[in-house]
C-alpha cells in the first residue's frame, strides 16, 4: 500500500488521490482474516455455514454464535468482528420487526438486505463513525422463494452462492463445482460442511467449530439452525470425505 | 357508560400483626374481592421483604404486587451493596419512602409490617397509603380493622403512649396465646365484613426463624 | 378517557386432567348492537399458552401484536428455551398495569392458560392490573353466572369430556342471561401435546321451559 504515510487513510470522509477510501479497505481486511462463512442457494432454499475459529479451549459448545436469526424467515452469518455483527443484526432485526409492524407481512428478504446495506453504508459516511469491521451474508425466504445476499463496509451487495472470510477464494471454487439449481438443502448442508471442513488447515489455523443455519422447506420457511442429528451427520461426512482425500 | 373509568379498585382484605416479647405474628386473610364478587378464594396477602421484615397488605391488589415487588428489588440491591440481610426497622422506613415517593398518584395500599427489631424483639409498624407511619405493639388494617380493632385493643391493653417515661409496646402475651387471638378475631370479622373470609394465613416470626400457618374460615 | 367502542363478552377457562380449556363466544358488541359475529377471542400464544379476552377487540389484536413480537425476539435466541405461561401472563400484567398508570388503559380483561414442564396455568389479568390465578376463571358476567357452577362441579381430575361439558353449561347459561352473548363459540385445549381451538359451533339450546313460556303471565299490568 503505496498510502501509507500520506495521511489519506486516517478519515473515512477523506479520498485518497487516486478515488479510494482507504478506512473502507482495511475494514475490509479485518473481515478477509476471520474464519470463513458461507452461504449457498439451493433449489428449495438456503443454508449457511461458519467456520468458527474458537479462541479459547474454555468457551462452551455452541457459545459465541455468529449466525443469527433476523425473523422468522430470515438469518444473518457473520464474518469479521462479531461485536460489530451484532450491531448489525441488532439493526436487522428492528427495521424487520418496524417493517412487519407497518405492513402486517414479513419483511421481503431484499427489503432487509437493502435496510441493511444502508446502515452499513451509513457508518463509512461521517468522520466520527467508523465502518463496521465485519460482511454478512443474508440468507432468507419469502413469496419470491429463498434469496441470499451479501453485505460489506464497501456497499456492494449480491447473491447466489458466496463466501466471506480468510477461506472465500478457495470456498467460492467449491460453491462453483456444486450444481445449486439441483442440489436439495439436506444435501447442501453436506456440500457445505464438506468445504469449510476442507479448507481448514488443521496444522496452522486455530481450532473450529462448524455452526450452520438453514430456511427451507424442511424448516417450515423458518430461519433455524441446522438440526443437531444433521449437523452430526454432516460433520461425519465432511470428515470421511477429508480422510479420502488424504489416503489419495 | 355509566361511572368514569379509574385506575383503582378495591381488592379488600383484612391484616394483622402483633409484637410479642420475642415474636411477630402477622396475618390476613385470603379472599380476594371486587365489588360484591370474589375473584379468588386462596390469594395470599403477606410478603416476605426479609429474613426479619414480613409485611401484609390490603387495598388494590395490582399496587400492592407492584409494591411488592418495588421493595423485593430495592432489598435485592440493599443486599448487593451492604451483603446482609435489612432490618425490620430499616425496611420500615424504606416502605415509608417508597409509599411516600407516590405522594400524588398513590399505591392504594394499606400495610402493616411486622418482624424482630435489632435487639430481637417483636416489632409492628402500621401505615396510611401514602406513607406516614408508627412503631406499635400490634396493628390491623384494610377492610375488617374498624371490626379487629377495637378487639385487639381490649384484649392486648398495650401501655398508653402518653406515659412517661414511654413503655414498651410489645404486648405480655405468649406466642401461642397471640395465634389464638389472631384466629379469633378473624372468625369474628368474617362475620361481619364481606370482604374477608376464605382463609387467613398466619406467620409466625421468633428466633427459630419464620413458621406459616392457614386456617380456613367461613367463605360465603 | 378512552371508552371502548367494540367488545367481547365472557371468557370462561378451567384446568382438567390433561391442561386446560378456555371458551367464549365469536360475538363482537358496538354497544348494544351486534355488529360481528365471527371474532376470535382465543389465540394460542407461542408453543404452551393460551390467551382469551373480553372488552375492546381492538386493544386485544394490539396485544397479539405484542406477543408475536415477544414471542418472535424469544424464538430468533433459537436455543431450545421458550417463554411460558408463567411469563406470558407476567408480560401481560406489566403492560396492562403499566398502560392503567398512564392513564390510558388496554380494555380488556385477559384469560391466559397454558401447560409447561407438566404444569398447568391458568391466570387471569384486569385492564387495571389486578391479577392472579386459579383453577377456574370468568371474566364479567361469567364472573357471576358461570363460576357458582364451576365452585359447584369443577373438579382437578376432570376428563376432557366431562371438561366440555362443564364448559358448555357454564356457556350456555351465560347465553341465556347475558344480554350480548351469541349461540356461536370456540373452545380451545392446551395440553403438553399442543394447541387446539375448535372450529365455531353452537349450542343445543332449549326455550321450552316454563319460565319462558309466558314470561309477563302473573306480571299485573302487562300484556
Amino acid at each position: 500500500m503505496s498510502s501509507i504515510g500520506t495521511g489519506y487513510d486516517l478519515s473515512v470522509t477523506t479520498f485518497s488521490p487516486d478515488g479510494r477510501v482507504f478506512q473502507i479497505e482495511y475494514a475490509a481486511k479485518a473481515v478477509d482474516n476471520s474464519g470463513t462463512v458461507i452461504g449457498i442457494k439451493c433449489k428449495d432454499g438456503i443454508v449457511m455455514g461458519v467456520e468458527k475459529l474458537v479462541a479459547s479451549k474454555m468457551m462452551l459448545a455452541g457459545s459465541n454464535r455468529r449466525i443469527h436469526s433476523v425473523h422468522r424467515h430470515s438469518g444473518m452469518a457473520v464474518a469479521g468482528l462479531a461485536a460489530d455483527g451484532r450491531q448489525i443484526v441488532a439493526r436487522a432485526k428492528s427495521e424487520a420487526t418496524s417493517y412487519e409492524r407497518v405492513y402486517g407481512e414479513p419483511i421481503p428478504v431484499k427489503e432487509l438486505a437493502d435496510r441493511v446495506a444502508s446502515y452499513v453504508h451509513l457508518c463509512t459516511l461521517y468522520w466520527w463513525l467508523r465502518p463496521f469491521g465485519c460482511g454478512v451474508i443474508i440468507g432468507g425466504y419469502d413469496r419470491d422463494g429463498p434469496q441470499l445476499y451479501m453485505v460489506e463496509p464497501s456497499g456492494i451487495f449480491m447473491y447466489f452462492g458466496t463466501a466471506i472470510g480468510k477461506g472465500r477464494q478457495a470456498a467460492k471454487t467449491e460453491i462453483e463445482k456444486l450444481k445449486l439449481s439441483e442440489l436439495s438443502c439436506r444435501e447442501g448442508v453436506i456440500e457445505v460442511a464438506k468445504i469449510i471442513y476442507g479448507l481448514h488447515d488443521e496444522a496452522k489455523d486455530k481450532a473450529f467449530e462448524l455452526e450452520m443455519s438453514w430456511v427451507c422447506e424442511e424448516s417450515n420457511r423458518q430461519h433455524q439452525k441446522v438440526p443437531d442429528d444433521l449437523l452430526e451427520a454432516a460433520k461425519a461426512a465432511a470428515k470421511a470425505a477429508l480422510e479420502e482425500m488424504d489416503a489419495d | 357508560m355509566g361511572s368514569r373509568w379509574s385506575p383503582y379498585d378495591n381488592n379488600g382484605g383484612t391484616c394483622v400483626a402483633i409484637a410479642g416479647s420475642d415474636y411477630c405474628v402477622i396475618a390476613a386473610d385470603t379472599r380476594m374481592s371486587t365489588g360484591y364478587s370474589i375473584l379468588t378464594r386462596d390469594y395470599s396477602k403477606i410478603c416476605k421483604l426479609a429474613d426479619k421484615a414480613v409485611m401484609a397488605s390490603s387495598g388494590f391488589q395490582a399496587d400492592v404486587r407492584a409494591l411488592q415487588k418495588n421493595l423485593a428489588a430495592k432489598h435485592l440491591a440493599y443486599q448487593h451493596q451492604h451483603n446482609k440481610q435489612m432490618s425490620c426497622p430499616a425496611m420500615a422506613h424504606l416502605l415509608s419512602n417508597t409509599l411516600y415517593y407516590k405522594r400524588f398518584f398513590p399505591y392504594y395500599s394499606f400495610n402493616v409490617l411486622g418482624g424482630l427489631d435489632n435487639e430481637g424483639k417483636g416489632c409492628v409498624f402500621t401505615y396510611d397509603a401514602v406513607g406516614s407511619y408508627e412503631r406499635v405493639g400490634y396493628s390491623t388494617q384494610g377492610s375488617g380493622s374498624s371490626l379487629i380493632m377495637p378487639v385487639l385493643d381490649n384484649q392486648l391493653k398495650s401501655p398508653s403512649p402518653l406515659l412517661l417515661p414511654a413503655k414498651d409496646a410489645v404486648t405480655p402475651l405468649s406466642e401461642s396465646d397471640a395465634v389464638d387471638l389472631v384466629k379469633d378475631v378473624f372468625a369474628s370479622a368474617t362475620e361481619r365484613d364481606i370482604y374477608t373470609g376464605d382463609a387467613v394465613e398466619i406467620v409466625v416470626i421468633n428466633a427459630k426463624g419464620i413458621r406459616r400457618e392457614s386456617i380456613d374460615l367461613r367463605k360465603d | 378517557m378512552r371508552y371502548p367502542y367494540v367488545t367481547g363478552t365472557s371468557v370462561i377457562g378451567i384446568k382438567y386432567k390433561d391442561g386446560i380449556l378456555l371458551a367464549a363466544d365469536m360475538g363482537g358488541s358496538y354497544g348494544s348492537t351486534l355488529r360481528y359475529k365471527s371474532v376470535e377471542r382465543i389465540k394460542a400464544i407461542g408453543k404452551h399458552s393460551l390467551l382469551g379476552a373480553s372488552g375492546e377487540i381492538s386493544d386485544f389484536q394490539e396485544i397479539l401484536r405484542y406477543l408475536d413480537e415477544l414471542i418472535l425476539y424469544d424464538n430468533m435466541w433459537d436455543d431450545d428455551n421458550s417463554l411460558g405461561p408463567k411469563e406470558v401472563h407476567n408480560y401481560l400484567n406489566r403492560i396492562m398495569y403499566n398502560r392503567r398508570n398512564k392513564f390510558n388503559p388496554l380494555w380488556n380483561t385477559l384469560v391466559l392458560g397454558g401447560v409447561k414442564n407438566g404444569k398447568k396455568y391458568l391466570g387471569m389479568v384486569s385492564m387495571i392490573g389486578v391479577h392472579f390465578e386459579d383453577d377456574h376463571v370468568a371474566t364479567g358476567f361469567g364472573n357471576h353466572l358461570a363460576r357458582p357452577i364451576l365452585r359447584d362441579e369443577w373438579r382437578e381430575d376432570l376428563s376432557f369430556e366431562e371438561a366440555v361439558k362443564l364448559l358448555e353449561k357454564c356457556m350456555c347459561v351465560c347465553l341465556l342471561r347475558d344480554r350480548s352473548s351469541i349461540n356461536k363459540f370456540q373452545i380451545a385445549k392446551i395440553t403438553e401435546e399442543g394447541v387446539t381451538i375448535s372450529q365455531p359451533y353452537a349450542l343445543k339450546t332449549n326455550w321450552e321451559l316454563s319460565a319462558f313460556k309466558n314470561p309477563s303471565k302473573g306480571a299485573e299490568g302487562t300484556w
